[in-house]
């Protein structure tokens, strides 16, 4: 197993990595797709609002990206930190 | 050929396919059985739990679901994709490492407390029992439609190849089974939806159909379908009809719920390493994105193309006679499940938003299996969306079934009755626990209890209010000791039932209920969108009630320090 500090740094590290990956996820739904619809709902997309669009369309691509995104970030932070498999 | 041929041939093929799998993919040891010995690479492990996670629910419900609820639907869109995202950071890669069976184990080892891997077995069957009734009832009426048998032979045919490759393969077959089934259901799904798309818009892609111009009018697709729902006096299909904390809670009730369901949990220990839990819940999503950015499109479509059905002319004229409609209609008509009532005697079938005059009643089940025949497809089209709705109902009842016997036998049995059992004896233990569920599951499937629909929503309280909590706060914190994770588990548990009852009635006898969801209890948040609080509650309570007890001893300490850090994982074991 990997010394204390180093697992320490690497935890903290996917903390943090976490942490933003969700605060894109949550706008990216609740907000765009819920919360921030009205404020959304000039911008016109094919018959509806942007918000529209995000609730049935973008908020899954956005999801999509999120995990990829997340996926790779740990591959390369597993290799700096020395706790990949 | 007759269309009936055609199902025959179609639907035969594929079931003879999931046949030759289950033999090769013959489970040996209990690894293979439970885990499919660690060795799934992950886009087939992705694919089998793309197929496993989407139901009938998915496949025949929800984009009927949307088509009459348009916007405030996007909660089933969201939530059931969103779940993802919390499983493949929260989840996933941690329960890997940790490299262990089933989701009762963990909650038992992290909490040191038989009593939590009760409690936790406990919810796992109640989830999985309520949701594989669903599929089992799913396969009857499907295959009555499509094979022209009784719902109650139809279902002791799905029953039987369920049964046969399931308890024969166990999970390593159930896998590759699935990953077979994901192929014909995604193309029975898309296959339609790309035609229909083609027909109203001129774009074959079904996702982008839905924001382009309707080459009928040469307005967008949505302002056309609006203009018609409102010259019928329906509500606009763009619009927010739903409060927004209601629409919020339950998004993220489906969301959390996903996440906390134990049999799309149990599908990341089959992966080989911990970098592929986390690779491989991204492939699940991509091969359920094809589908759920697709139902948004049938949805909207599906509702166009009924109309124009019933108002050839425009719904400024006067609707079709019943001796004039498409044989659809007729065929549908058998099964009960669409009914018209001509109420003013005049022969034509009015469709209105009034209760008073509307003659027509369409249940939203059967929206995506008519839709072929709504939009006057080929008949080998209509005889894939069979074999692609009965591959979503079977993978998702072996993935039920394989959860419910894992827990029987290796929770239940090798974790408390009898620790002692041989791995022959509780690969026994499994496959006779999985026979009894799929009695039981035929049983209830016959007779449905009548609240089918319902119980989903426990379903996914319980897994939002109970499980999801309980598993991110063992590997998030340390201080969560076993008393924290009881109570909270009890509270969480304890009032999202509550709140369901209240408004569906105890135990589901309607008459009890003090409360509807159209005037719920707590402002506007329905019973189905309760679990959100409830896993606010279990949170909350966990945290007070362990920092008020002592934490928890250093070798547990130890192990959520060993889940954090990917090193080290072996293939999955049960020592």
């Amino acid at each position: 197993m990997a010394d204390k500090s180093s697992s320490n740094a690497y935890w903290k590290a996917n903390i943090r990595t976490i942490q933003i990956s969700l605060v894109i996820w949550f706008v990216c739904s609740f907000g765009f797709g819920i919360l921030l619809r009205p404020m959304l709902a000039g911008i016109k997309i094919g018959g509806t609002d942007l918000g529209f669009w995000f609730a049935q369309q973008g908020s899954i691509l956005v999801f999509l990206v999120l995990i990829f995104a997340y996926a790779a970030k740990m591959n390369k932070l597993d290799k700096e930190h020395g706790v990949e498999e | 050929m007759d269309q009936f041929t055609l199902n025959l041939i179609v639907v035969g093929a594929t079931f003879a396919l999931y046949f030759g799998i289950a033999i090769w993919a013959r489970a040996g040891s209990t690894a293979e059985f439970y885990a499919a010995g660690g060795g799934v690479h992950p886009i087939a492990n992705g694919m089998a739990t793309g197929a496993d996670w989407m139901s009938a629910a998915s496949f025949i419900s929800m984009a009927g679901i949307i088509a009459f609820g348009g916007y405030d639907t996007s909660a089933y869109l969201m939530g059931w994709t969103g779940g993802y995202v919390l499983l493949a950071m929260l989840l996933a890669p941690y329960l890997r490492k940790f490299g262990k069976f089933t989701v009762p184990e963990f909650i038992g080892d992290r909490f040191y407390s038989g009593t939590a891997r009760f409690i936790a077995v406990v919810c796992l069957l109640i989830i999985s029992l309520t949701y594989v009734i669903g599929q089992m009832s799913g396969v009857g009426v499907a295959f009555s439609r499509f094979l022209e048998v009784k719902a109650s032979t139809g279902l002791f045919i799905g029953a039987g190849v369920v049964f046969a490759y399931a308890v024969l393969g166990g999970m390593k077959g159930i896998t590759y089974t699935q990953v077979a089934q994901y192929v014909v259901l995604i193309i029975a799904y898309t296959i339609p939806a790309i035609f229909i798309s083609l027909n109203l818009t001129g774009n074959p892609i079904p996702g982008l159909g839905l924001f382009s111009n309707a080459t009928s009018t040469g307005e967008p697709l949505l302002t056309t379908l609006n203009g018609l729902l409102s010259d019928l006096g329906f509500a606009s299909y763009t619009e927010q009809h739903d409060t927004t904390l209601n629409m919020f809670l339950f998004t993220m009730s489906l969301m959390i719920g996903t996440a906390g369901l134990p049999h799309v949990i149990v599908r990341f220990f089959t992966v080989p390493k911990v970098a592929d839990a986390r690779s491989s819940a991204g492939w699940a999503l991509v091969f359920i994105a094809l589908l759920y950015l697709t139902a948004p499109a049938v949805g909207a479509m599906a509702r166009m193309n009924l109309i124009t059905t019933i108002y050839p002319n425009g719904v400024k004229e006067a609707p079709v006679a019943r001796a004039d409609v498409p044989d659809w209609v007729d065929n549908w008509e058998k099964t009960g499940l669409l009914k018209f009532d001509d109420k003013n005697g005049d022969g034509l079938i009015n469709y209105t938003s009034s209760k008073e005059t509307n003659e027509l009643d369409v249940n939203k089940d059967i929206i995506v299996l008519a839709n072929p025949e709504i939009a006057q497809l080929p008949s080998w089209v209509i005889a894939l969306v069979a074999a692609g709705g009965l591959a979503a109902a079977l993978s998702t009842a072996a993935g039920l079934l394989m959860a419910i016997s894992s827990a029987v036998s290796h929770d239940l049995i090798k974790g408390q009755l009898n620790p002692a059992i041989s791995e022959k004896n509780e690969l026994m233990a499994a496959r006779v626990s999985m026979a009894v569920a799929i009695g039981v599951a035929t049983y209830l499937g016959l007779n449905p209890p009548g609240f089918a629909a319902q119980t989903v929503a426990l379903a996914f309280g319980l897994a939002a209010s109970s499980i999801f909590p309980a598993l991110m706060m063992g590997i998030f914190s340390k201080r969560i000791n076993s008393q924290g994770a009881i109570w909270g588990m009890m509270a969480g548990l304890t009032t999202t039932i509550v709140y369901i009852f209240l408004h569906k009635g105890w135990f589901f006898v309607a008459t009890t209920a003090s409360y509807s969801d159209a005037d719920p209890l707590l402002g506007s948040i329905k019973s189905t969108s309760f679990g959100t609080i409830g896993a606010i509650i279990n949170f909350g309570v966990a945290y007070v009630v362990s920092s008020m007890s002592k934490e928890p001893p250093a070798d547990v300490q130890e192990l959520v320090e060993s889940i954090r850090i990917p090193k080290g994982a072996g293939a999955a074991t049960g020592h």
